[in-house]
């Protein structure tokens, strides 16, 4: 019994997590301009693979791959962020090869 | 159980594939970079699916090496200038 509901709340995660990662492709892909493909970007970045470990979560053999999946998740986001700001920086003083 | 991770790896494999289209049209090489960090984290998901499915959980630890790669990446890309490192 728990095991199906255990089950079932995984497939439900992971099906969000998905979700997100297809919403942050489609962003990519339609939005008009830079600064709004990043806002897709970092959607995708931080809740689609948070939404996905969290899904995880209950198949990990062993406490010790379960917080290496969250830590896995904390660097992403950390670096997710750091990306995005030096990128928008950089774009926005167009001190690299950004000029259309 | 391991079907479905299967199948959501194989999900995550094909956003992978639509942001390349971002990469070959640009415009600019930011975007091309964003695309490039996309990959990488669909990447990342991809492989935690498949750690479980296939039941190789070192799959975790190449997941960990690709999260570095893509911050070191994306911070040498915008540390690069025009004029003084192009040739």
């Amino acid at each position: 019994m728990t095991t199906a509901l255990l089950d079932a709340l995984s497939i439900a995660l992971i099906l969000a997590g998905a979700f997100f990662f297809v919403a942050g492709t489609v962003g990519l892909l339609r939005l008009p301009d830079l600064f709004s493909r990043l806002h897709a970007l970092t959607k995708a970045d931080n809740l689609g693979l948070g939404l996905i470990v969290l899904g995880l979560m209950p198949l990990a053999p062993d406490p010790f791959y379960a917080a290496k999946m969250l830590l896995l998740w904390l660097l992403v986001m950390v670096s997710g962020a750091t990306g995005a700001h030096l990128i928008a920086k950089r774009a926005l003083r167009r001190d690299g090869e950004d000029r259309q | 159980m391991p079907e479905f991770l299967i199948a959501m790896g194989l999900v995550l494999l094909m956003t992978m594939a639509t942001g390349l289209i971002r990469v070959v049209i640009g415009p600019t090489p930011s975007d091309r970079m964003m695309a490039a960090q996309l990959l990488g984290t669909s990447g990342i998901g991809t492989l935690l699916l498949l750690a479980p499915a296939l039941g190789v959980p070192a799959l975790a630890d190449v997941a960990l090496i690709f999260a570095l790669l893509a911050a070191v990446s994306v911070v040498a890309f915008t540390r690069r200038r025009t004029g003084v490192d192009s040739p």
